[in-house]
Parts: structure tokens; sequence; C-alpha cells
């Protein structure tokens, strides 16, 4: 049993170093930021849940005691990389992208990254109820 | 066996930090630069785990969902700042 748990936690370990290296080396790698987004949220994401549930293993079979709280961790990293990704993508559209090289969103509506001009005038959205 | 993947697992997230640490250095924007602090978070937190584990104490958890919490917070309010220009309007 304790062997088994062993060769599990070492995997996991193994398994989410190289996770986590692969992420940071994508970050190096890819050309620009869109495609890089792509590597630390998710595979970085996934070595550090490895890591987690190893740990909780570890201290469930050698140490006694169950705790929850790396579960807690993972929950709340997984919760939070596409709230991130999501943030970043969006400054990086507001800063470094111009709205006519974007084609036009569904429904009639603006970029929501467009909403309000550099010299404070509001563009135009269909439908919009004028305060 | 697990002394030796924990350092084989602490070698490769060091080194994840050291490239994180070249990409905030080295960055084409702002929003990189973000991006790249918040993957260094999310490998400090990996890396604390690790060493709670080579301790044998459970008390780094606390830290690590403490500094979860701060790495996410400190990344909504950069993405904000440069979407809006200020944090509270």
């Amino acid at each position: 049993m304790e062997l088994a748990a062993e060769i599990l936690i070492a995997a996991l370990m193994v398994i989410s170093g190289v996770f986590g290296l692969i992420g940071s080396f994508g970050l190096l790698k890819l050309p620009d930021l869109m495609t890089r987004l792509h590597a630390p949220t998710k595979a970085t994401t996934l070595g550090v849940g490895g890591v987690l549930i190893a740990s909780m293993i570890h201290f469930a079979i050698f140490a006694d005691h169950i705790s929850f709280h790396e579960l807690l961790i993972t929950l709340f990293l997984l919760l939070t990389a596409p709230i991130t990704a999501h943030f970043i993508a969006k400054s990086h559209i507001h800063r470094e992208v111009r709205a006519d090289e974007l084609p036009p969103p569904a429904g009639g509506a603006a970029w929501g990254c467009f909403e309000r001009t550099g010299d404070g005038r509001r563009i135009e959205v269909p439908g919009e109820r004028q305060g | 066996m697990i002394d030796a993947s924990l350092t084989f697992s602490m070698g490769c997230f060091a080194l994840a930090l050291m490239i994180n640490l070249w990409r905030v250095i080295v960055a084409r924007g702002v929003p990189e630069r973000v991006l790249a602090l918040d993957t260094m978070v999310i490998n400090v937190i990996a890396l604390t785990m690790l060493y709670g584990i080579y301790a044998g104490t459970a008390v780094y958890f606390e830290a690590t969902l403490m500094f979860a919490m701060t790495g996410f917070i400190s990344t909504v309010a950069y993405a904000k700042f440069m979407l809006r220009g200020s944090l509270i309007e």
C-alpha cells in the first residue's frame, strides 16, 4: 500500500513538474501574446493541480491526516486562471489592437474593449439607452 | 523515490521561474509582463507546496492559499488599471 502510494506520488510530482516547465517554456517560445496565453493558463495550472493532489495523497498516507486545503487551492486556481486570462487578453486588445483590425462582433454590439475611446468620447453602440 | 522526484519537480519549477523572470524582463508590452508575473505566482505556489511536502508540515497550505488569492487580485487589479486607467472609479 505504501509502495503504491509512493509510486503514485512520485509519478504525479514528476508529471506536474514537466507540465509546469512546459507551460513556462511555452511563454518563452510562442510568438505573440494571444498564443502565449495558452501555455501558462492550461499547462501550468495542470502542473500545480498535480502537485496539490500529490501533496494531498502524501499527507493522507504518511502523516495520517486528510486535509482538504489542497482541494480548495486547486479549485481556486482552476476558477481564477480563466478569469485572469480573459482580463489579460482584454487589456491586450485594448492597448495594442486597433478597432478596425477586428471583425465586428455578432448581434450589432461593439467590442467591449473599445467602448470608450482615448479622448473620452463614447462610441455609439446601437440599441444602447442614452443616459 | 519521493526524495528524487521531489528534487526533480523542484528543479523543474525553479527553471520555470527563471524562464518567467526572463519573460518579465524581456517583454513587448505591459500585458505580457503581467502574464509572466501571474505565471510566476502560480509557479511559486507549486514550489511552496513542494517545500511543504519536503518539510513534512501542513503549515504551508494556508500561506499558499493566501498567496493564490493575492496573486489573483493583483493580476485583476493590473488588468483593470490597464483597461480603465484607474482602479476605483
